[in-house]
């Protein structure tokens, strides 16, 4: 965070603060390292490649993990994942959180009610926690399952947000006029709640994208995430702990490459807030 | 909390594959899956199976384990001694951190070190529980061989030192985590103290920086950091699943993992009520405290914050 920024600065030209910019250079540079892997890695992720638990060298650039299998492939495999994982998650929250966010602050009073209460409750739970107990509830880990664990467990952060939004939107006295012309509810909120609203609610899913991230690692780290040979970060980093006395630097890796994602997509999302809302004032 | 008791009941009732299984053996005839189905009572309607739970929590009666057959709350008293001091340590030693370092990012934001607090606390919101205690263990128990990596004495709390040799890392790890989000808040509550109107003029009328920050600051600053504090120490509660895990401790958050992993709903039940209880009895005490250090949130209207 800057602290830079004039409180009075022109409205007119967004600016790009170099938090936005940093935040975008890193996330940028995981999706083109996730869309190389797709046609080509130094080496092949599942095959061994040399010696075991081998530090890092030219060769093997994070040295190979315990089947002596590359891991700086596996790495970027995982970005590959990660980023997979996040737009998945970020999909299915946006999907169910603004449909039922919608509704709740169309709906009348008692449905409201009940719904806000359910949120709480639902948020009052760590995601990661949600996560678990959904992915516990299907039939085995798998990516899809991690996705849609992930998404579901996010939805309500992004419902209670967008029905606080919608609401504060639909007090306004535009929307008795636009309900007096006679617009119907789908178009007002077409015409009149989502636009006002997206500039935040897109801020909160790139926020939503990163613990996502996060979600996605924690749950492969506690056996719960896609299984192998998908070589998600958490699962290196729950391999790489098991040999963290030969091997050091294999528990090192993963994490820089997990840490530099999420740290670029909460820049991303700090920058991203300025240039979406120019009256907001920072410190 | 009759709605929490609700949602637990239908999500945990979603699992697919039936609780009897885990008593049967794998060639069990239908008979047997039958009796075992009684045992555990999923043979009966999913409406009575909840009027039954929501009868034996009224009784606070937590069921026994499907897998040990052990009392569910028994198992969970157990595993609190682990937790709750884990949770706890962390908690005070994160507050001691975070508190003196978010004010001193705030006051001092212009100099060097000021800004770098707030840097270092933006990397820390990024950085995964588990990777925190792996690069501890890493450092720690690898390089500097000062904490065990791992594990909890069997003998539990007989030999406290002991104990808490082993709880150092844990502590630690989830201390990190947790100040890394909260200097953030206090920096931010102490600059809405800083640029405060009544700040100005009790500094016009005379006091200190430092004295006017003291008396006028403290307590108008504490009221948004204590409902941090509530939520922060709900999630550490809930959260110390993957803690939990990377340093195997026998706690809570262990036990609803293999609780999970064996389909046990009994298990898994009672840890979420308590954990339930628990995340709203300290969103509770955190209202109350606001109460007594605001109070303008006394009043009748000041009821519902």
């Amino acid at each position: 965070m800057t602290d830079a920024t004039p409180a009075l600065s022109p409205p007119s030209s967004p600016r790009l603060t170099p938090a936005f910019v940093i935040g975008a250079t890193l996330v940028g540079l995981h999706v083109i390292v996730g869309l190389i892997t797709l046609f080509w890695a130094p080496y092949d992720p599942t095959a061994m490649t040399g010696g075991r638990l081998a530090p890092p060298s030219l060769a093997h650039w994070a040295g190979t993990d315990r089947l002596g299998r590359d891991l700086f492939t596996e790495i970027m495999v995982g970005a590959r994942i990660a980023l997979a994982v996040g737009i998945g998650a970020v999909a299915i929250a946006a999907t169910i959180g603004v449909t039922i966010g919608l509704l709740a602050a169309f709906a009348s009073r008692t449905v409201d009610d009940v719904l806000a209460a359910t949120l709480d409750i639902l948020i009052a739970f760590p995601t990661l926690l949600l996560a678990m107990l959904i992915v516990a509830a299907s039939d085995g880990a798998s990516l899809g399952t991690a996705i849609l664990a992930i998404g579901i467990a996010a939805s309500s952060i992004v419902a209670r947000l967008t029905r606080i939004l919608a609401r504060r939107v639909l007090a306004m006295d535009y929307i008795t006029a636009a309900r007096v012309s006679g617009t119907g509810w789908l178009g007002i909120v077409r015409i009149h709640v989502l636009p006002n609203i997206w500039p935040t609610l897109i801020v909160n899913l790139a926020l939503q994208f990163g613990l996502a991230v996060i979600a996605e690692a924690s749950l492969s780290y506690l056996g719960l995430g896609a299984p192998p040979p998908n070589a998600s970060w958490g699962r290196l980093l729950q391999e790489a702990q098991a040999t963290v006395y030969t091997a050091p630097f294999g528990a090192v890796a993963p994490g820089i490459a997990l840490v530099s994602l999420v740290i670029g997509l909460n820049l991303f999302a700090d920058g991203l807030r300025d240039v979406a809302d120019p009256t907001r004032r920072r410190r | 909390m009759l709605i929490a008791a609700a949602v637990l009941f239908l999500l945990l009732r979603l699992l697919p594959g039936d609780p009897a299984n885990a008593l049967v053996s794998v060639g069990a005839d239908a008979q047997q899956i039958e009796a075992a189905r009684r045992q555990v009572g999923s043979d009966l309607p999913i409406s009575a199976q909840f009027v039954r739970y929501l009868g034996q929590l009224g009784s606070l009666d937590l069921g026994t384990s499907f897998v040990s057959g052990v009392s569910v709350l028994e198992e969970i008293g157990r595993r609190l001694t682990v937790t709750l001091p884990l949770t706890a340590l962390a908690f005070v030693s994160a507050i001691l951190l975070a508190l003196p370092l978010g004010i001193l990012a705030a006051v001092k934001r212009d100099r060097w070190y000021g800004g770098l607090i707030s840097v270092v606390s933006q990397l820390g919101v990024a950085v995964p529980v588990f990777w925190i205690g792996i690069l501890l263990v890493t450092a720690f128990a690898v390089k500097l061989r000062l904490f065990p990596s791992s594990g909890f004495p069997p003998s539990g709390w007989r030999d406290p030192l002991a104990a808490l040799h082993q709880l150092v890392l844990p502590i630690l790890t989830i201390a990190l985590v947790m100040s890394a989000s909260l200097i953030r808040y206090v920096r931010s509550a102490t600059l809405d103290v800083i640029g405060s109107d009544y700040l100005r003029t009790a500094r016009a009328l005379g006091a200190g920086y430092g004295e006017a920050l003291v008396r006028h600051g403290i307590r108008n600053g504490a009221v948004p950091v204590i409902s941090i504090l509530g939520i922060e120490l709900a999630s550490t509660l809930l959260g110390a699943v993957v803690v939990e895990r990377v340093f195997s401790l026998p706690g809570l958050g262990s036990m609803l993992l293999s609780g999970i992993e064996q389909r046990d709903y009994p298990s898994v039940q009672g840890v979420l009520f308590i954990s339930t209880l628990m995340v709203l009895l300290v969103g509770f005490a955190a209202d109350l405290i606001q109460r007594l250090v605001d109070p303008r949130l006394r009043g009748p209207s000041g009821g519902r914050s």
